[in-house]
């Protein structure tokens, strides 16, 4: 949860490093101390501490405000290697020295402290926002279905003397309906708890991407019937090492995305290539294209275009999105100049041309 | 006309319900177990002509279950499960499943998918020949026919093609093939499965962009059907 922008040791070492540091200044202090004088060394303990401060907690911050005051008075304050203070000028600068390291450490570990405060309560505040449009969005896109299929089963238990066979029909096509609105809302959402989980594996095969392409596409074959297709994949196409099932759903959910935003007879363009060892692939249509202000927030979790017809959760494009980067690949949006958009996933892996070769 | 005997083991009552219904209303007689061991029990009891099993049982997992009942039974195992991962698949089927399917499924999928295998136990599985709609093969003489032309194979392509057919309608794994067709020792192998796949296709199928005998089962393995609709 918490970020650092710089690793903070653990307490031993911190230890460790504010003692290092005080007598790394000695030695430095020592060294030079005939060019420049006992009371510039003092600055130079102090700016020490001071760096401390920033990043360690507070007590090997004091730990290294009261040694350095000690090593001041001791190697440096006349007279030299003893802890006597000769002058009552020196005296007096002993004392603020050693109340300015002090102040130093408590005040700086002070505003970290509320620093921190404060970022967390900006945490918090930031997934409190999540999951109240999550838990609108889920509540919304999955009691619609389930209040369908109460409603029509009630309807059917209750009324079934009144109602025409037409009704009856019609009734439950609207349950059939609202099942598979459902399951594929859960679908999504166990999907990408996969994702947010952390432990799902890729497990990589080699993969024909026409029968990538085309297994999608027949899985599709519903949602396509009202489309123009276009697929252009190579002759010359190696063999990819992907997660066929990963990738499939990653086709899947962009062509699917297509369908719902675009109307029909759209020309959907599905194409595969080899550039520089990557495996390309491009789902483009000539429908309406993104909204450009919208355009960079299309992968974000439970995003959706205004006036985007119902039946998403907003999780298809994020899902596709940490599929793709499970790959260690890409994905990229852009309108395209006259009308439609393109999504190009670029993935870097392992490939054949085995499937070239003419054996046997 | 069919009164077969299918057993149905799985811990929702609800499932069980729904499929006994189904079932029923397909003329078969159906027997339900709720747990592994009354499943196991009854396997043994009842000797059903087909077990349709759930991989999420409360008191033994369903690979126990299959593990167990593989040792007498040899009538053909469906699992019907909520768990996606292939790997659980790829060990049930390992393990001497026939055929899965992952729930939520289609009751029109699986009475098809019953169907198809229950129809393998009447006929026997080394015919000398086999011959579907626009296929043909003639195992004796090692020649495949498409709509009754010669289709010319290479000898890995045949013995490819010969292994799915031969288990008509059933999930091979991409292991299993592996391991038939190139021996152990090139299991890991699977580009040249991938190659061979996609070459019988174009040997084969009508479109080889939309086949019809060859199946992919995305991440599992391919699936042969003769007949197809």
């Amino acid at each position: 949860m918490k970020k650092y922008f710089f690793h903070k040791p653990g307490t031993r070492s911190q230890f460790v490093i504010s003692i290092g540091v005080v007598l790394g200044i000695l030695l430095l202090g020592l060294s030079i101390n005939s060019f420049v004088g006992y009371r510039v060394v003092a600055f130079m303990l102090l700016v020490g501490v001071s760096i401390l401060a920033m990043t360690f907690d507070i007590i090997p911050v004091l730990i290294a405000a009261i040694l350095s005051a000690l090593v001041w008075d001791f190697f440096f304050i006349p007279p030299r290697f003893t802890l006597t203070v000769g002058t009552a000028e020196d005296r007096l600068l002993l004392l603020m020295y050693f109340i300015i390291a002090l102040i130093n450490a408590v005040l700086t570990n002070r505003i970290r402290r509320m620093e921190k405060k404060i970022k967390e309560k900006s945490e918090k505040e930031k997934t409190v926002r999540f999951y109240t449009t999550l838990l609108n969005s889920l509540s919304h896109e999955l009691r619609t279905p389930i209040t369908t299929i109460l409603g029509s089963t009630d309807n059917l238990q209750s009324n079934s003397d009144k109602l025409s066979e037409n009704d009856k029909t019609e009734l439950i096509n609207e349950i059939l309906v609202a099942s598979i609105r459902l399951n594929q809302q859960v679908e999504n959402l166990l999907n990408m708890s996969r994702l947010e989980s952390g432990v799902f594996k890729v497990k990589k095969d080699w993969c024909d991407i026409n029968d990538l392409v085309y297994k999608t596409l027949q899985r599709l074959e519903p949602n396509l019937q009202r489309f123009r297709l276009s697929v252009q994949i190579p002759e010359q196409l190696p063999l990819f090492k992907l997660d066929f099932g990963l990738m499939e759903q990653v086709l899947y959910n962009l062509i699917l995305n297509v369908t719902q935003h675009t109307p029909a007879d759209t020309l959907i363009t599905i194409q595969a290539d080899c550039v520089r060892d990557r495996l390309i692939l491009i789902i483009a249509d000539n429908g309406m294209g993104f909204p450009e202000e919208e355009i960079h927030k299309v992968f974000d979790k439970f995003y959706r275009l205004k006036g985007a017809p119902t039946g998403g959760t907003g999780l298809g494009l994020s899902i596709v999105k940490g599929f793709v980067e499970a790959h260690q690949g890409i994905i990229r949006l852009e309108n395209l100049p006259v009308c439609g958009s393109r999504f190009t996933i670029e993935i870097l892996t392992e490939k054949t041309y085995l499937n070239k070769l003419k054996d046997e | 006309m069919n009164s077969y005997s299918i057993l149905v083991i799985d811990d929702e009552a609800q499932i069980r319900k729904m499929l006994a219904i189904t079932l029923q209303s397909n003329q078969y007689k159906v027997i339900e177990a709720a747990t592994g061991k009354e499943g196991i029990m009854l396997v043994s009891s009842h000797m059903p002509d087909l077990v349709l099993l759930d991989l999420g049982l409360p008191d033994e997992s369903g690979h126990e279950v299959l593990r167990h009942i593989r040792e007498w039974y040899t009538n053909p195992v469906i699992i019907i499960s909520v768990q996606q991962s292939e790997e659980d698949i790829i060990k049930a089927l390992d393990n001497g499943a026939n055929d899965y399917l992952v729930k939520p499924f289609r009751t029109g999928e699986l009475l098809a998918r019953i169907r198809s295998t229950l129809r393998k136990l009447g006929s026997p599985l080394n015919n000398a020949a086999m011959v579907f709609n626009n296929l043909s093969i003639d195992f004796a003489n090692r020649v495949v026919k498409k709509n009754n032309v010669l289709v010319k194979l290479t000898s890995t392509e045949y013995s490819l093609f010969s292994l799915l057919a031969q288990h008509d309608g059933k999930v091979l794994t991409h292991q299993f093939l592996l391991r038939h067709v190139w021996g152990s020792s090139h299991q890991n192998e699977s580009q040249y499965l991938r190659v061979f796949i996609a070459q019988l296709r174009k040997k084969i199928e009508t479109d080889p962009n939309r086949p019809v005998h060859i199946i992919t089962e995305s991440g599992i393995g391919y699936r042969f059907i003769g007949n197809s609709l």
